[in-house]
């Protein structure tokens, strides 16, 4: 691989080359072999710190993060919203310069707000992991599905992916798009048409993407689907009907299944709400790669915790 | 003795500024905003009335007026509030508070929703000869947004506030200006179907007028994804900033830059009235947080001139019509003669660079630090003679109480 890794923090990856997406899934690989050891763990993190700061609830994410540093040897702080001030009206101004205090090497956040993991970026020294912000971002969520799906279905080049659900609220939908797309894939989105941002809906779309509200047109000789959780909340707030209505119409069913190529697979970024946006039958057939995507999870995070913590010479921190 | 690259106006007159005394003296006082006013080339300023406590007694505008005679700088003229406590449930006392010196009514940043309350507001405005100035929003359908709904909003993952927030309430509000007859001000406008909607408006004689901001000609949404180009510029000529500075936060938000355009054509043809700087200072702790719980607002009235300028060198409207919109454009709105005194030499090519430490207000809440803009006010004349209101307002009956 010519590229190299020059990046600092992982924010987003709306602004990578594919080359660098290229960088990450190739050590990803590297990764899945040490996590296939009889005993998963490489010592290329020792001594360096990883804090884990969740100001949003989160437990599968956070504890991927924390195997993925804990088998490359890292020491791990967890930061989490309960235990920690945010919770007692702390800023994150605050926040930060307690993370540059306590002097860790990388800083793997989740905030309810989106762009917060820039907030941080320009005010610390530590590399900046973005777990998750709003509805903004989630690159490694991002990653973690462009690796699965070409496990599942080699190059990606002109393979249709449908991402199906509240596309609106998603920081996984944007950050598929933007990790798929470059890979060479397109996206067909669909959803309710409250759910989908009005500008993408009204034609100016991410390139490489599309819109088909019925999700049976989308599904249509599709290479895989990508279903999105669906918050109960939305219906509370006007943006549905109701989940029975939007279950019918848009959720992922057996026999929509089949619309998609034979053996096209079904991915869903967890936690489910089995019976609303996918039926139990979908999420635990044979076509999901709902497990897998979690295992691959801890071996995309590990790369990115590498490839930002070891690039840099321990006698360079102060 | 003029100077060929100088230029001579009238002072500046602002519609729309925050001064935050009382209450949120952190932020700006009556006295820094007033030396900030002159800084920019403003020798009179209206003071917004969304303090703590609202400007809603004939007491709170004496105050206010007296407080601003013993700090110098420019002339402060008070807006009282349209409802008491800015609440919208029902009038302030409006002739008492024009007695008492109140040249406008608003409830800025609160519209009010009732609309027979706002009704009622403008039909005492017309009797009084004073303006109803509006921020005209639909705050169910702008709901949590931060800024302009659109592409950008959607990459960005950001709450957003569709173009409709505003025109939906513009549109309400000429249909009440209509039949109450009285002096509506929207403030603000920052799309160009409210600017198409006031072009209507005043081709069917509705008595309306109309004000927009430096930053709303001058920036789109695109800077709140790090873009720093002005509305004129290439985008890929100009350094880029990091996405989600919550100093491109404002309200109404930074629009696209069909808006803009269409912002510069209203300027042009007279629909916009006059130019406001909604200077919105505030203290670093309001702003030094998530771009969504980050307050609203631009520090704008030192930087007013160069941004506005810049339109004008891109040929966009000519320095006739945005001095004119600086000067007796508002002082039309009012309904008052420009103050002889005041008078400015402005240098329209002079280069400078936005600091923290350059900028008299207290509020550096500006997207604009580290950038060098050319334009400045040099010297500042202010003449001291009492203000004199030129017969009645727009479409006024009478001056009740005066």
């Amino acid at each position: 691989m010519t590229a190299k890794w020059t990046r600092r923090h992982v924010l987003d990856t709306d602004d990578w080359s594919r080359e660098e997406i290229e960088i990450v899934l190739g050590q990803t690989d590297a990764m899945l072999e040490i996590l296939s050891r009889p005993i998963r763990r490489a010592p290329p993190l020792r001594g360096r710190t990883v804090i884990l700061f969740f100001a949003e609830a989160s437990t599968r994410t956070r504890v991927s993060f924390e195997l993925a540093a804990k088998a490359l040897s890292a020491d791990v702080t967890n930061i989490t919203a309960s235990g920690s001030s945010v919770e007692k009206g702390e800023s994150l101004y605050d926040t930060v310069r307690t993370l540059q205090a306590l002097g860790g090497d990388v800083v793997v956040m989740r905030h309810g707000s989106s762009g917060a993991p820039y907030f941080v970026a320009e005010r610390t020294d530590a590399a900046v992991i973005n777990a998750g912000d709003g509805w903004h971002a989630h690159p490694s969520q991002g990653l973690l599905d462009a690796f699965t799906l070409r496990g599942a279905l080699g190059d990606l080049a002109g393979k249709r992916i449908v991402i199906v659900g509240d596309v609106l609220h998603s920081r996984v939908a944007r950050s598929d798009i933007n990790t798929l797309v470059p890979l060479g894939a397109r996206i067909t989105l669909s959803g309710p048409p409250t759910l989908i941002p009005t500008a993408w809906r009204c034609g100016d779309l991410p390139p490489g993407t599309s819109y088909e509200p019925d999700v049976d047109r989308a599904l249509d000789g599709a290479d895989g689907a990508i279903v999105l959780r669906l918050q109960r909340e939305r219906q509370e707030s006007g943006l549905l009907p109701s989940l029975r209505e939007y279950s019918r119409v848009w959720g992922l069913s057996e026999a929509r299944l089949v619309r998609m190529r034979p053996n096209a697979p079904v991915m869903h970024p967890g936690p489910m709400n089995e019976g609303v946006e996918i039926d139990a039958a979908v999420a635990h057939g044979s076509r999901s790669l709902i497990e897998k995507q979690v295992t691959n999870g801890v071996a995309v995070r590990m790369a990115l915790l590498y490839l930002l913590a070891a690039g840099a010479p321990l006698d360079d921190r102060p | 003795m003029t100077d060929p690259a100088t230029v001579n106006s009238p002072g500046f007159i602002d519609l729309h500024a925050h001064l935050r005394e009382p209450g949120f003296e952190e932020a700006e006082t009556i006295a820094t905003g007033a030396r900030a006013a002159i800084g920019g080339g403003f020798t009179t300023i209206c003071a917004m009335p969304n303090t703590e406590p609202a400007i809603d007694s004939p007491g709170l505008v004496a105050e206010l007026l007296s407080r601003a005679a013993a700090a110098g700088g420019a002339r402060v003229l008070a807006i009282a509030t349209i409802t008491r406590g800015r609440r919208g449930k029902e009038l302030a006392d409006l002739v008492e508070l024009a007695a008492a010196g109140a040249v406008a009514f608003s409830d800025d940043g609160a519209p009010v929703e009732d609309p027979r309350l706002f009704r009622h507001a403008l039909e005492y405005a017309r009797t009084l000869g004073l303006l109803v100035i509006e921020h005209p929003q639909d705050l169910a359908l702008s709901a949590k947004g931060v800024m302009h709904e659109g592409a950008v909003s959607a990459r960005l993952g950001l709450p957003g506030m569709p173009a409709a927030a505003e025109e939906t309430a513009v549109a309400r509000d000429l249909a009440l200006a209509r039949l109450a007859g009285g002096r509506l001000h929207l403030t603000h406008l920052s799309t160009a179907g409210s600017v198409e909607l006031v072009r209507r408006a005043k081709a069917e004689g509705i008595a309306v007028s109309c004000d927009v901001t430096p930053h709303h000609l001058a920036m789109t949404d695109t800077w709140v994804a790090g873009s720093r180009a002005f509305a004129w510029e290439d985008p890929h000529k100009i350094p880029s900033a990091p996405p989600y500075e919550s100093s491109t936060k404002v309200n109404p938000p930074l629009r696209t830059l069909a808006d803009v355009r269409a912002l510069w054509e209203g300027l042009a043809d007279g629909t916009i009235d006059a130019i406001a700087t909604d200077h919105a200072p505030h203290a670093s702790v309001r702003k030094d947080v998530e771009y969504d719980q980050a307050a609203f607002g631009i520090s704008g009235l030192e930087t007013a001139l160069p941004l506005v300028l810049g339109g004008v060198r891109a040929g966009w409207a000519s320095l006739e019509v945005v001095l004119g919109a600086l000067t007796t454009g508002p002082a039309r709105v009012l309904g008052i003669e420009l103050p002889s005194g005041d008078r400015l030499v402005v240098e329209p090519d002079h280069e400078w660079t936005v600091t923290a430490e350059g900028l008299i207000s207290k509020g550096k809440n500006t997207p604009l630090l580290g950038r060098t803009l050319q334009g400045r006010v040099r010297d500042v004349a202010i003449g001291r003679a009492r203000m004199e209101k030129k017969g009645a307002g727009l479409g006024a009956e009478a001056i009740a109480g005066r």
